[in-house]
């Protein structure tokens, strides 16, 4: 087995057409339906949803001091909007639940591997 | 004692060419029974090496390909043997070496096909780009050496070694499954597969430096048929790769510049292959579950019926060309379909169909629309199509022939 980051991207000022109410409770029907069947099938490592990158604080090491900023790491478009971590037989079957976790929140989701895995 | 005839006259092209021929199995054979690509491509390349030096001397053993897989087979075996040994030395503890139950490599050659076939998917995986597909494709399935593939890409040896290298630890990091997809996954994996084999073939046919790759995408293609001989989509691939490859030799002047279709030398077509294509042609009409590529095959197979443009069943191939619309509903099937009507309706039907396209990125698209007006007697108007044509056309033979009107110069 092994862990993969199922990372959910949003890209700032693109869709933000608010979801009216009834597509908000279909949206969060589909995830906590996912939800329930990642932990029902053992695949739930841990997952979570974000605050947005204005709420992003970066802490790094400079000239041998540590320095606190605000803001996100990148100036980028896209940003983590929230993730899961799964464990799955291989990537055939971390797709598989990638497939259903953008269908649940219509934002495309990035899948990639854990360095620690067994497999790898 | 051997008698020294053939057997001992062994060449390194011959040895080369069944190697050539067999390493797509063994490495496949390999993968499968140590999971790991790289000791896999390394057994079975020394394994060669070993073929090299022993052959020539000692005659070709009755079954090359089990004697590439045995070796290569025994080679890992030692390598895993050194390094578990190496491990333990280095630790001075005592660890778990790979026992010798783990490491026996089944030898049933039933198997083998099946082998192939994973190996196929696992190259041709949608998690892997394209170019990555095409390269894993040609090295591990082919068994070309990574500077065969780097020239036929057009790109220099460590870059192409870094591509492979790169998607093979993606494959691995990520586990990209070594198996053959279930039944209903299977339209949307085949796809990259056969786009792959295409691609190679296209590849060969627009490359002078490198035109082996047309026979060895034919090859491929021969390979999959072999391993899914239910699948109608493989077998119209097959098709259409042959009836192209008949027409290869007269499609092209001696300097490299374009021969049309209709321009062609039609007893320079290649009638054994125009024959194996339409056998397999009817084979798909029978079956009848019609497919992109089963189409655009039953296409060529109508023009390898015609002994000239004009004598060709337009009306057939404009039939055919709707139901490809329907299942490939792309502009450049629809631009060729226009082409087709322009046959039996009329050059300003045709024109018709064809401004309502948006191809200006497609040079063919301006090359169609110039002959289109030359026919209508709007000279001036085709001239500036053509040299947008030209501008756009990615070979010089082919600007050549275009800045000529679409006309040979001879």
């Amino acid at each position: 087995m092994t862990q993969y980051l199922l990372a959910l991207h949003n890209i700032a000022g693109e869709a933000v057409e608010p979801m009216s109410d009834e597509e908000m409770k279909h949206s969060w029907a589909q995830v906590s339906a996912l939800n329930e069947e990642l932990q029902s099938s053992g695949a739930w490592v841990f997952g979570g949803a974000l605050h947005g990158p204005d709420t992003a604080t970066v802490v790094k090491v400079s000239d041998g001091e540590v320095m606190t900023t605000d803001g996100p790491f990148a100036e980028s478009k896209e940003h983590l909007g929230g993730f899961y971590v799964i464990e799955a037989e291989d990537l055939d079957a971390a797709l598989a639940w990638a497939s259903k976790a953008t269908a649940a929140v219509g934002k495309p989701i990035e899948v990639r591997p854990f360095r620690d895995g067994r497999g790898a | 004692m051997r008698e020294p005839g053939t057997a001992s006259k062994l060449e390194a092209a011959e040895i080369g060419r069944i190697f050539r021929e067999e390493s797509g199995r063994s490495v496949a054979a390999l993968i499968r029974a140590f999971g790991d690509i790289d000791l896999a491509e390394d057994s079975v390349q020394e394994a060669f090496a070993l073929a090299l030096r022993r052959w020539p001397s000692d005659g070709l053993p009755p079954n090359p390909g089990g004697w590439i897989t045995t070796t290569a087979r025994n080679r890992a075996i030692d390598r895993l043997r050194r390094e578990a040994r190496r491990r333990e030395l280095q630790s001075e503890t005592a660890v778990l070496s790979p026992d010798d139950h783990d490491l026996d490599v089944p030898e049933e050659v039933g198997r083998m096909e099946d082998d192939r076939l994973r190996l196929i998917f696992t190259c041709c995986h949608p998690a892997l780009s394209t170019e990555a597909q095409v390269a894993l494709t040609l090295r591990l399935l082919g068994g070309l050496s990574t500077e065969e593939v780097a020239r036929a890409f057009l790109v220099t040896e460590p870059a192409m070694a870094q591509r492979l290298a790169r998607a093979k630890r993606k494959i691995k990091a990520a586990r990209i499954p070594y198996r053959v997809p279930e039944a209903h996954e299977l339209p949307a994996r085949l796809r990259p597969v056969l786009a792959v084999v295409y691609l190679v073939y296209n590849a060969g046919l627009t490359s002078v430096s490198e035109p082996g790759l047309c026979s060895e995408a034919i090859r491929l293609a021969r390979i999959l048929t072999t391993l899914m001989p239910d699948e109608p989509e493989v077998a119209g691939l097959l098709a259409l790769l042959l009836l192209t490859e008949s027409r290869r030799a007269s499609r092209t002047r001696p300097d490299g510049s374009l021969v049309l279709l209709g321009e062609q030398d039609r007893r320079r077509w290649d009638r054994a292959l125009i024959d194996e294509g339409q056998t397999i042609v009817r084979r798909c009409l029978r079956r009848n579950q019609p497919g992109a590529y089963q189409l655009q095959a039953a296409i060529n197979a109508v023009h390898a019926d015609a002994a000239s443009i004009q004598q060709t069943d337009w009306s057939q191939i404009v039939a055919l060309y709707d139901q490809l619309l329907t299942c490939a509903p792309t502009p450049v099937v629809a631009l060729n379909r226009a082409v087709a009507i322009g046959e039996v309706h009329g050059a300003a039907a045709a024109l018709a169909l064809v401004e309502e396209l948006q191809l200006s990125d497609y040079h063919p698209f301006h090359a169609t629309r110039a002959d289109l007006l030359r026919r209508l007697g709007r000279e001036s108007e085709a001239a500036v199509a053509y040299e947008r044509a030209a501008a756009m056309a990615p070979t010089e033979a082919e600007r050549d022939f275009l800045r000529l009107g679409g006309r040979a110069s001879r």
